[in-house]
């Protein structure tokens, strides 16, 4: 080979090695960095039509829903569409800042902002109720290359009175108030209603009897609830029918509590009872006393408590954690009679296996009417029994629905926060 | 009179809080902050009652020869926590409150938690026993849970397939239907207390 | 025999607690290695980072307070090892008042051990009150409910924040909690802006969530203790999880040996008292 043939042949691989590095160069740029069209050949996606904004329904007016016909070149086309990217300004001439990305294939997107600014925290994207907006949607391909944007289209946000998403609630609510109102009017009028025998209320009177005949106290605990949770209500309202036996056979309820306001409903409650049953002087407020509002520390001073004044009964009514199977085992070895009701679900395990009645879940609820047999009271559970029916009924009913592809049942009871 | 007010103002907020669970405005949110700001005010204030309580009652039993050694400990630790806490800075690590917190009050609260250990296996013990069928499906299902943690080799990969159906089909299907049952009854207690159906909370004259 | 074993249905309970009490010593002073089988939502946790490429984002949320320290750690320790091992970025937040000492220390602690830096690597954003707002904000942006990271850096000044937006950006989010927090990242997270999501649980809590697992909204959950050691044994990452393995076999068996001897004993009583004619 003579040095004329070697010496273009050495210039083209040395220019091709160099237009490689340069072309790396090029594409060994930051990702995020927009590339137009013409530079490098990389198509730019058609960009998304049709672009609406519809106020967001069932809020207070701080949000938009912005729709959109997905870019010719999402699922066909080039098919190169990565994400859609929502531009939103407070003018049709303004600067657009970004509010949002999707996904490709998703032609929506919620733009909510309900944090008021404050002097401390000023935030200048808030959505006032009736505020308007200016926004356009663009396509990102997958190589970071930017549609044209769509028109600008404006939305102006609204604030709903009513949440129809939770419209069923409210059918509920009232379908289960009528029965409540009907069976409450049936029992006043004198209608025998059944209902099933509970072993755990009909166990209250012999575990009282059993404490009297001891001469031993009843211990009363309503759990690690507050006074506006629905199972401390439950819990008093079962300490009340407690009391007023144990008034009655003069037999000592001390009731620990661990917050103050259950305290006071609780002394109340136990006075009323002490009151009904003719023995107001029996009363001592000194049976009735707060503890601590920590969990374990209430768990060991009730403890102690057990394993001192040894009483014969132990009654566990209302909202407890973990602390439950540390009590009833402690009962346990006390050898009370142990009588338990709680809504938690994961505690219920515990307080079958360690007491020996248990309420489960709306037992609970319901034993003030077991124990009271009032007519009114009676006729609540009725209620929630044919509910109960009712909803097994919705039940069975969509099952077989969605199993046959039919989605009506489940998009009529569907609830939408 | 001294029945009827505190009646009507439990239908009326009650009444009101059910409204206000369908409206979505902004003034509707401000009145369930503002009643929920108010619960936990009125918690604060019923907190006096609740320390005279306790002061009260272990202050007595110091008189009592055989009590008074376990009040005398709980009396002293209550002073000592409130004066070492009454300043704000109290909070941060280093202050003599937090150094009591952290190193009595926090391994003395995992030493009670412990406890439950030794009270699973006493409860097991005698729960446990195979006096019925459902008693029986009890037991077994314990097994299968509890297997879980006991490496069998081979065993274990089928015994995990159980244990996930068994949490993900039976158990869920349970507490699904428990779930349902509270939420009817305390709807209907709501309601009762609403509609002054439900008064012992409410005391006597 | 029958004997023994009717005492046996009458036993002192402080035997039970003094077996309990040596199952829980012995492997303080003799520890073994617990082969542990892996389970399905488990790997799933795993295999979900495993297949992130490097300089993939992560989202990792650790909302628990020293309380339920022992059983989160491990999972923690042992999801940011192997995050950290595939070069994958990190971003850290917690949601519990008590916590972000707590993951100061464990982001800290991982890091240096990975020589990777924060602001290049990882950030951990700290904490706000209000975690369903707070999730909810950082659906729209992370910089909204977090203008600065937790030592007060903008996170616009940090390279690892660059062109990280939102939940959008990253590839899932793995939630370590004691507490509610899960129930407000599935409603408020997961269901608002559908991005993957898995649990890490205490084991009593877990039962709870399998539920979301059958629907979809979570794919993957790390129940308690065991769970953690099952992710380690996937991760080769030898932590507190395996090392507190030993513990829980033991006194699980102590426990079912107790269940047995207590069935057997009771069926054993039952037959004299057939044979006597007393019935059960």
């Amino acid at each position: 080979m003579n040095h004329i043939d070697w010496f273009p042949r050495k210039l083209g691989i040395i220019s091709l090695v160099l237009l490689v590095i340069t072309w790396g160069g090029v594409l060994a740029q930051a990702p995020k960095d927009v590339l137009s069209a013409d530079s490098l050949g990389a198509p730019a996606p058609a960009p998304p039509t049709n672009v609406r904004v519809i106020d967001k329904p069932n809020d207070a007016g701080h949000g938009l829903i912005i729709r959109w016909d997905l870019s010719a070149d999402d699922t066909s086309g080039l098919k190169n569409v990565d994400r859609y990217e929502v531009l939103r300004s407070d003018a049709p001439d303004g600067e657009f800042i970004s509010r949002g990305i999707v996904f490709r294939g998703v032609n929506e997107y919620e733009d909510v902002d309900d944090m008021k600014p404050t002097a401390s925290s000023p935030n200048p994207n808030y959505m006032a109720e009736g505020s308007t907006w200016f926004y356009k949607v663009v396509a990102l391909s997958n190589q970071q290359v930017y549609s044209e944007p769509s028109e600008i289209v404006v939305g102006t946000t609204r604030e709903n009175l009513f949440h129809w998403g939770k419209l069923p609630i409210l059918i509920a609510v009232i379908i289960f108030t009528a029965y409540l109102l009907n069976f409450i009017i049936s029992a006043k009028k004198g209608k025998k209603l059944y209902i099933r025998p509970l072993a755990g209320i009909d166990a209250v009177d012999d575990a009282i009897g059993r404490a009297t005949e001891m001469g031993k106290p009843i211990l009363f605990i309503l759990g690690l609830g507050t006074a506006a949770d629905i199972a401390t209500i439950a819990g008093f309202t079962i300490l009340s029918r407690v009391a007023k036996k144990t008034a009655e056979y003069q037999t000592r309820v001390l009731v620990p509590v661990q917050d103050p306001v259950v305290l006071a409903v609780a002394q109340e409650t136990v006075r009323t009872a002490y009151l009904e049953a003719g023995r107001p002087d029996q009363y001592n407020s000194d049976n009735i006393f707060y503890v601590t509002a920590m969990q374990f520390p209430y768990v060991a001073a009730v403890n102690s408590i057990m394993l001192r004044e040894k009483p014969a009964t132990n009654f566990y009514m209302g909202l407890f954690y973990a602390e439950s199977l540390l009590l009833a085992e402690t009962g346990n070895i006390a050898g009370s009679i142990q009588i338990s009701g709680t809504d938690q679900i994961a505690q219920l395990p515990f307080f079958v296996a360690a007491t020996d009645f248990t309420l489960i879940g709306e037992e609970l609820y319901a034993a003030s009417a077991y124990l009271s047999q009032e007519p009114v009271q009676l006729g609540t559970l009725k209620a929630q029994d044919y509910t109960k029916a009712i909803i097994m009924i919705i039940i069975i009913l969509g099952a077989i629905a969605i199993t046959g592809k039919w989605t009506f049942i489940r998009d009529i009871i569907t609830i939408h926060l | 009179m001294k029945r009827e007010i505190p009646l009507l103002i439990v239908g009326i907020s009650g009444f009101a809080m059910l409204i206000q669970y369908f409206i979505p405005t902004d003034w509707s949110e401000f009145i369930f902050t503002y009643a929920q700001d108010w619960v936990i005010v009125i918690g604060i204030l019923a907190l006096p009652l609740g320390i005279w309580s306790l002061v009260k009652a272990n202050v007595e039993k110091l008189k009592v020869p055989g009590e008074r050694f376990y009040s005398a400990v709980l009396l002293i630790g209550f002073l000592v926590m409130v004066l070492t806490g009454l300043k704000r800075e109290s909070l941060e690590y280093g202050t003599t409150f937090m150094t009591i917190f952290t190193n009595v009050l926090i391994p003395i609260q995992a030493t009670i938690f412990s406890l439950l250990a030794f009270f699973i296996a006493s409860a097991a013990y005698r729960a446990f026993r195979a006096r019925s069928v459902l008693a029986t499906i009890l037991l077994l299902t314990a097994f299968i849970i509890m297997f879980r943690f006991i490496p069998l080799g081979p065993i274990s990969t089928v015994n995990l397939s159980a244990v996930a159906w068994t949490l993900s089909v039976p158990n869920m299907a349970a507490k699904r239907a428990i779930m349902m049952g509270i939420g009817l009854g305390a709807t209907a207690t709501a309601i009762k207390i609403i509609l002054g159906i439900e008064r012992t909370y409410m005391g006597h004259d | 025999m029958r004997d023994f074993l009717e005492k046996m249905m009458l036993i002192d309970r402080r035997w039970i607690y003094l077996a309990i009490g040596l199952a829980v010593i012995i492997p303080a002073i003799k520890s073994f290695h617990v082969p542990v089988a892996v389970s399905p939502e488990v790997r799933k946790v795993y295999d979900f980072v495993d297949d992130a490429k490097p300089g993939e984002y992560i989202f990792l949320c650790f909302d628990y307070n020293p309380s339920t320290m022992a059983e989160m750690n491990p999972m923690a320790y042992a999801i940011l090892n192997q995050a950290f091992n595939k070069d994958l970025k990190v971003i850290l937040v917690t949601l519990d008042q008590f916590g972000a000492g707590m993951v100061e220390e464990i982001a800290t602690r991982v890091a240096a051990n990975h020589k990777k830096v924060l602001g290049e690597d990882y950030c951990f954003l700290g904490y706000r009150p209000y975690p369903a707002i707070v999730i909810l904000a950082m659906g729209i942006d992370f910089r909204v409910p977090f203008p600065a990271d937790y030592y007060g850096t903008p996170l616009d000044s940090m390279s690892v924040m660059q062109g990280i937006k939102n939940f959008y950006d990253v590839k899932g989010v793995i939630e370590i909690t004691g507490g509610s927090t899960a129930d407000f990242w599935i409603i408020y997270g997961n269901g608002r802006y559908d991005f993957p999501l898995a649990l890490g649980l205490t084991g009593v809590m877990s039962a709870d969530y399998y539920q979301y697992l059958q629907s979809g909204q979570i794919f993957g959950i790390i129940p308690g203790v065991k769970g953690a050691a099952e992710y380690e044994t996937i991760v080769i990452f030898p932590g507190e999880g395996m090392a507190r393995m030993p513990y829980q076999v033991i006194a699980h068996i102590v426990i079912l040996l107790f269940i047995i001897i207590s069935n057997v004993a009771y069926f054993a009583s039952r037959k004299k008292k057939g044979k006597l004619g007393g019935g059960v």
